[in-house]
């Protein structure tokens, strides 16, 4: 069984999965950085990810789509924030129109990936942050009430839409 | 059903409304027992619209329910947006624990 274990907080914002691997630490990074190996994993066999860039350093970005079994496509992109390799890496996941542009009002996921060796093993700690309280506190204190307000306000409609849907 | 992106999208817009400690403490109480808007503005530092404002967003996100009875508006959890809740928390744990499984299977390649 490869997954330790998982902890969902709502309260938190997060969700916590620990995973062990039959591979080294420098195998298991493989599958993160090479796009061609991500791909066959990120997404379900009928909906397969592709990934059109992939600039895997930290700042970069990466654009992908995933194809469903009727062709339709679901874009998605990562923004690396921090990349230490082959143990850490870190970056913000969000969902893009069928340009790949970013769409901001969606909202963004902030994912943390820690490969540590264990015992010959791998062990694999993802912990995937949503938007947080402590987020919207830490752009109040750098002045974006402003934007902050808007994208509260986004929210809102965003849950508004939701409730007719 | 574009199985990854639309249950993360929903899973997004309940976390947001989750995203507020006023918010998620209205949640944990009237899920225990029915309270009024009046009750609640009681229980915190700011005004009554503010509370009002904020069971409205608990509402659209299915997760309470509003009942007017005489001049008082009720407030309750609502357990089938709360269920929906967790399982959506459920399909995201679904997917993370077959991506594992892929990544172990390419592993076993060699």
């Amino acid at each position: 069984m490869s997954v330790i274990s998982s902890t969902k907080n709502l309260e938190a914002l997060s969700f916590i999965l620990v995973a062990e691997f039959d591979a080294g630490v420098e195998r298991v990074w493989q599958l993160w950085e090479d796009p061609r190996q991500l791909e066959r994993w990120w997404g379900p066999p009928t909906w397969p990810a592709t990934f059109e860039q992939f600039d895997f350093e930290s700042g970069g970005k990466a654009v992908y789509y995933m194809t469903g079994p009727e062709g339709e496509k679901a874009g998605g992109w990562w923004r690396f924030t921090a990349i230490e390799a082959p143990r850490k890496l870190e970056f913000d996941d969000g969902f893009a129109d069928e340009n790949g542009a970013p769409v901001e009002s969606m909202g963004t996921t902030h994912a943390t990936v820690t490969l540590e060796d264990a015992g010959g093993r791998t062990r694999m700690t993802i912990v995937s942050t949503f938007e947080s309280e402590e987020q919207m506190e830490q752009m109040v204190q750098m002045g974006m009430e402003e934007g902050m307000r808007e994208a509260v306000g986004q929210i809102d409609a965003l849950l508004a839409e939701h409730a007719n849907a | 059903m574009v199985v990854d992106q639309l249950r993360e999208t929903e899973l997004d817009r309940l976390f947001q409304a989750f995203a507020d400690s006023t918010r998620r403490d209205i949640v944990r109480r009237v899920t225990a027992g029915e309270y009024s808007v009046s009750g609640l503005a009681g229980l915190y530092a700011m005004s009554f619209a503010a509370v009002q404002k904020h069971v409205a967003v608990l509402e659209r996100a299915s997760l309470v329910t509003k009942e007017r009875r005489g001049r008082e508006q009720i407030v309750r959890g609502n357990h089938q947006g709360l269920q929906k809740a967790r399982r959506l928390l459920d399909d995201y744990e679904a997917i993370w624990r077959q991506r594992v499984s892929r990544i172990a299977d390419i592993l076993a390649e060699g």
